[in-house]
């Protein structure tokens, strides 16, 4: 079985299950205490989990593994690779943070809403661990159940259209990409995905098989033009659920690339490699520019996540360690930050009632401990370096100038323009003379609260100046599948070349 | 722990417990542990300094901990010291550590001050690491962290919507140069597999005449790298066309100033490129852009300061103009002479703004120059470092005897720059006109605030602070010393009395006029004489013997030059300013519109706003409305309810708000694809 002697992933799987049963039995209080208690178990869980993972470069790729068959080709199959690992860990970080966020924000239906995110946690981690390609689309999909809840019992306003729009935009993607898996089962004969992964498909058939799941993963992203859903899930939906939206559902998408797309389409990956580069360096400009004009704090933050995530696409189909590397650490970082961020805008929005950026101004007064830590937020979403968003993006972008210099340079405008709505923001917000007399009397950031930013902070630093503890775990299972997809490897546009020595070197220059 | 471990991380810690600490600890507490981690840096820099000025030592990088392992790309955290670091080292420690003294007094009465010194502890931090930096990522990371200190600088007092106006314009042009960096860093690592430093530069003679794809052309590879890293260089050091956020900069307080927008920070870009210098030797069309915009920027930022009525406003367009020499020096290979600029303009330049910072301090926190006058005999010791600082920055000396510290380091560009052929003789025409030009604005900034009569009385801020009225609620240090008693202003003075600074910002400005006066006469054989200055290098700089043994060979007139433009800069300065103060007036009636392109800075700030930022506010709302809500909604979700409810009434019901059925729907679709899938493959 493991290492560890018990099945670790299916327990994981189950402590939350168990918790979301159970709180749908008991008060509110009790549900709240009860959600945590579950939330953390699981990440001491993950702790243990990481610890016993074998990042040994001759280490199997899959580990904790279990296989239970149910009926047919149908199985319970888990198991984990170094990317589902961090991912995982992601996961179990964010949670106990979305449980406490919403420790008084939530005062209807707690014990309803508990269960829901519990829920979502048990199918968070299913979508990472699964390794039968059906279990995968169950997670896949019902993750989308409790999140469409959330948004729609616990969020604003217009949660219905706002419900409605995600509904919408993942039912098409997810049709599609069932079509393509029956196909691949029978093809394959197999449901096991890391047999599919290694499995060549016919190089006609991957287009057409690369599409349908492009189909699904594009909308998770959310790739331009598909995102839309996006800023008004986020605004309609609790801080808690925003957070789990941005932190780990986006991340379902890269994840979906980098486990099936790239293995199991190299060619049609490279072949289509202008699809994606074309949308992301179109989401980078585009996105950033509407974070600029937005008057809302979750509008602009999700439109930034948009352009975020298309920095991840490049990277992922770069084709190379740095690109892949880097996508991952800016999943990594971006779901700590963007997380952050929500609960930065959800800190004041329990305050003052409003997401409207206009309304506040001058917190650095009256909120100091507030204003330090969306600093260091914003200045992680700029990708200063010293936190985890330059890694990510530093990699990504490196990787994705071997292949094209034109993609890297309008990818890289990214940090101009992050950097202006940004601080744009923050001067808005944090900055100014505080005038208001409703936005004077907020207090600062509670213990609760500090209990909040503080765990996400440290790791924002810790992965900014030591990335290597994230790295580590990765690095052989990126290398497998760098191996896999050496072959459809596109050719680079730097085609660097050395010279005659005799030739001077000005006789070359602006040769155009 | 060696004491570069010492050096780096003192201010590191200093700026995390002051900033943490901030109101628990106390002004005075924060104050003395940012103080003294800062003085600790410096007297510990200086014997290394001292040490390379002694004779070769060699290079030494100690590791510090493993920082991104992807394949090739393997950076860490590591700190460098050679000469080039020594030298960065005194001047970043020294400054630092007496701008923080300085601070004592300047920020006595602001209500923020812990914060005010842990930012800048924290711009030290993130300028040794970059003066450390073995690897471009290093540097990169001190690249972006002083950015973010100066952003933060300079909005300190972020009550004022022009302070943070300009924080944003600092940090978002910076970034445009880093996005050259950034793009440089790319593409070196391509080319060279790696981006460690030394390594880079080992290898970049082999690359000579090697080319390169980029977007789309084939260009020759060192030019592509040098011109993109250059970029980089451009933004940091305010270069022409990304200037425009220096003088918008001195919207901080004056200290920062000194010490971010003067003497170390902009300085930056300048060191960069002598820390590359073997690579940029590689491309003669990257060495040529270098001196174009060099010289260009020094002619650019002189012209502006002429007309400028700000005081500080005056010397950042200095600082502009002074970074433009260092810049055409290395553009035509003479590094050494560009350091040697960067090492003495450090001193005065920071003795400059500080001085003007002791002159804001006595007149109460007006800068435009057109209300002071007569200030000489007031604040004498001030008037007596100013006249220093003054006299270094235009050149004051004597070819082959002896000078100030601006005389030896301008000079050595200008002769050196003439010597190195057809590019440099046209920077050594534009860098005397520009010398000039320095020689006229700076007496004339000397003139308008110490000579003449007062002025003071038209001064909104000498008002207030005489009549006890306090509107200016966003200016710092809200303390109206009006001791002045009479009410009826009979002269210029309006009754008031301006103050000598207090001890702990003179003893700073006192020791700066020390290097402005010595910094140049002591280090010149180091820095840029041919014999001396290989060893003083060691390596760490492509040090050019030939220019520097060529550079004594100039005719008798290029040597004479330098003195020649300074004194007609004066005279021109003293007719206007002293002798017939009519001068100025009747040249602005004849010249308007030359006058007003000069006051407005060229227009380049009216020009971005035209191209650059309105557009992207206009483009962001067309991609909102016209885009996201007007095109793929419409077609996209919108369109497609719109349609299913003209089919049938079903859409209706369910938008009237029956959550719990929509994820019931949901869940039986799931449950049946699932069934079905299983199903089908179970055939």
């Amino acid at each position: 079985m493991n290492s560890l002697g018990f099945p670790i992933l299916s327990l994981m799987l189950a402590i939350p299950m168990a918790a979301a049963v159970a709180c749908l039995y008991v008060n509110a209080q009790n549900a709240r205490m009860l959600a945590l208690v579950a939330t953390l178990v699981d990440l001491a869980l993950g702790v243990v989990l990481w610890i016993n993972f074998d990042a040994s470069p001759l280490g199997p790729q899959w580990q904790f593994t279990e296989y239970q068959p149910i009926f047919g080709r149908f199985a319970w199959a888990l198991g984990i690779d170094g990317i589902a690992l961090m991912l995982i860990m992601l996961t179990l970080f964010l949670m106990p943070i979305c449980i406490l966020a919403s420790w008084e924000a939530i005062e209807k239906r707690v014990p309803e809403y508990m269960a829901a995110f519990l829920f979502m946690e048990v199918l968070m981690i299913g979508v990472f661990t699964a390794q039968d390609l059906f279990l995968f689309y169950i997670f896949f999909e019902a993750g989308l159940i409790p999140m469409y809840l959330i948004i729609g019992i616990w969020g604003g306003k217009d949660r219905i259209y706002a419900s409605y729009k995600f509904f919408l935009y993942t039912l098409l993607g997810s049709v599609l990409m069932l079509i393509a898996m029956l196909w691949m089962a029978r093809e394959a004969d197999t449901t096991f995905i890391p047999a599919l992964m290694n499995y060549d498909f016919p190089v006609e058939a991957q287009t057409l098989l690369w599409l349908a799941f492009f189909a699904s993963f594009a909308v998770k992203m959310p790739m331009w033009p598909v995102h839309t859903w996006l800023p008004d899930a986020h605004v309609q939906a609790p801080t808690a659920g925003s957070v789990i939206l941005a932190g780990v559902l986006l991340k379902m998408g890269g994840y979906g690339f980098i486990r099936f797309s790239l293995p199991m389409f190299p060619e049609a990956s490279a072949e289509l490699i202008w699809v994606i580069f074309g949308l992301s360096m179109i989401a980078v400009v585009y996105t950033s520019l509407v974070a600029l004009v937005q008057q809302d704090m979750k509008k602009l933050i999700a439109y930034s996540s948009v352009a975020h995530m298309a920095i991840v696409t490049i990277g992922l189909f770069a084709f190379n360690r740095q690109g892949l590397e880097g996508a991952m650490i800016v999943m990594l970082s971006h779901g700590l930050v963007s997380g952050a961020l929500f609960l930065c805008v959800g800190v004041i929005y329990d305050r003052l009632h409003t997401r409207e950026i206009g309304r506040y101004g001058g917190l650095s007064i009256n909120m100091p401990k507030y204003a330090l830590f969306f600093m260091l937020f914003t200045m992680a979403s700029v990708g200063l370096p010293g936190t985890s968003g330059f890694v990510g993006e530093f990699l990504s972008l490196a990787g994705t100038y071997q292949v094209s210099s034109w993609v890297t340079l309008v990818c890289t405008t990214g940090i101009i323009l992050g950097a202006a709505y940004m601080l744009y923001l923050y001067r808005r917000v944090a900055f100014g003379e505080l005038d208001k007399d409703d936005v004077r009397a907020m207090p600062d950031l509670s213990h609760r609260e500090m209990w909040l930013m503080a765990p996400i902070a440290a790791v924002v630093l810790w992965m900014g100046v030591y990335p290597e503890s994230f790295m580590a775990p990765m690095r052989r299972d990126i290398g497998t599948l760098l191996a896999r997809i050496e072959r459809a490897k596109p050719v680079g546009d730097a085609q660097f070349a050395m010279g005659k020595p005799q030739v001077k070197a000005e006789a070359h220059g602006e040769a155009h | 722990m060696t004491s570069i471990h010492a050096i780096v991380f003192l201010p590191l810690l200093a700026a995390i417990v002051a900033g943490l600490g901030n109101r628990a600890l106390g002004n005075t507490v924060a104050k003395s542990i940012t103080t003294a981690g800062l003085f600790i840096s410096c007297l510990l820099s200086w014997p290394i300094f001292l040490a390379h000025v002694g004779g070769e030592v060699p290079a030494q990088v100690i590791p510090v901990l493993d920082f991104i392992k992807s394949g090739d790309l393997d950076v860490a955290w590591s700190l460098r010291v050679d000469t080039l670091t020594a030298v960065m080292l005194v001047v970043i420690t020294t400054v630092s550590a007496l701008v923080h003294l300085y601070s004592w007094g300047y920020m006595e009465d602001d209500p923020d001050q812990p914060r005010f010194f842990a930012y800048l502890s924290l711009f030290t931090f993130a300028m040794l690491m970059l003066v450390t930096a073995d690897n471009l990522v290093q540097m990169f990371f001190g690249w972006e962290g002083v950015g973010l200190a100066s952003y933060l600088l300079i909005g300190f007092w972020f009550r004022k919507p022009s302070a943070n106006a300009a924080a944003i314009k600092a940090f978002v042009v910076n970034r445009v140069g880093d996005l050259g960096f950034m793009m440089g860093i790319f593409g070196t690592f391509l080319v060279f597999g790696t981006v460690s430093i030394p390594a880079i530069l080992e290898a970049a003679p082999g690359m000579a005449g090697s080319t390169i794809g980029f977007l789309g052309y084939r260009l020759d590879t060192m030019t592509v790298l040098c011109l993109l890293l250059f970029v980089g260089a451009m933004g940091k050091s305010a270069q022409l066309g990304l200037h425009t956020w220096l003088p918008d900069a001195m919207e901080g307080p004056t200290p920062v100033s000194a010490l971010i927008h003067a003497a170390t920070m902009v300085t930056a870009g300048v060191f960069m490129v002598c820390r590359l210098s073997p690579m940029f030797e590689q491309s003669e069309t990257a060495l040529g852009f270098v001196t174009f915009i060099g010289a260009a920027t020094c002619l650019f930022a002189a012209t502006v300061g002429t007309c400028q009525n700000d005081i500080k406003r005056v010397i950042a367009y200095s600082t502009c103009s002074q970074l433009g020499y260092m810049f055409f020096a290395a553009g035509v290979g003479a590094y050494g002479a560009a350091m040697f600029h960067l090492f003495t303009h450090a001193f005065f330049k920071a003795l400059l703004f500080l001085g003007a910072g002791s002159v804001i301090h006595a007149m109460h926190h007006e800068q435009d120059m057109r209300y002071y006058g007569a200030l000489r005999k007031e604040i004498p010791f001030t008037f007596a470092v100013m006249l220093i600082g003054t006299l270094a920055i235009t050149g004051v000396g004597i070819p082959g005897l002896l000078g100030f510290a601006g005389f030896y380091s301008k000079d050595a560009i200008l002769e050196s720059a003439f010597a190195s052929g057809t590019n440099g003789q046209l920077a050594f025409f534009v860098g005397s006109f520009a010398a000039l030009l320095t020689s006229f604005y700076s007496w004339r900034l000397m003139f308008l605030t110490f000579w003449g009569k007062p002025r003071w009385v038209e001064s909104e801020h000498i008002q207030h602070a005489v009549h006890h009225v306090v509107e200016h609620r966003d200016e710092p240090a809200e303390e109206h010393h009006a001791d002045a008693h009479d009410p009826l202003p009979h002269t210029g003075t309006g009754g008031y009395h301006p103050h000598e600074s207090p001890l702990s910002m003179l003893i700073p400005i006192g020791l700066l006029a020390l290097g402005a006066i010595f910094a140049g006469f002591l280090f010149h054989n180091q820095f840029v004489e041919a014999e001396h200055g290989a060893h003083f290098w060691n390596g760490s700089l492509a040090f050019d013997e030939h220019l520097m043994h060529a550079m004594h060979e100039v005719p008798t007139w290029v040597k004479w030059t330098p003195f020649a433009v300074m004194a007609i800069g004066l005279f021109i300065a003293w007719r206007a300013y002293i002798v017939n103060t009519d001068i100025p007036g009747k040249f602005v009636a004849q010249f308007r519109i030359l006058y007003d392109f000069l006051l407005n800075k060229w227009y380049f700030d009216e020009l971005y706003n035209l191209i650059f930022v309105k557009p992207a506010f206009w483009f962001g709302r067309l991609f909102w409305k016209g885009g996201d809500e007007g095109t793929i909604d419409r077609f996209g979700p919108d369109g497609i309810s719109a349609l299913v409810v003209r089919g049938n009434g079903l859409t209706a019901k369910l938008q009237s708000g029956f959550l719990a059925s929509y994820a019931f729907v949901m869940l039986i679709g799931l449950a049946a694809a699932a069934t079905w899938a299983v199903w089908a493959i179970a055939q």
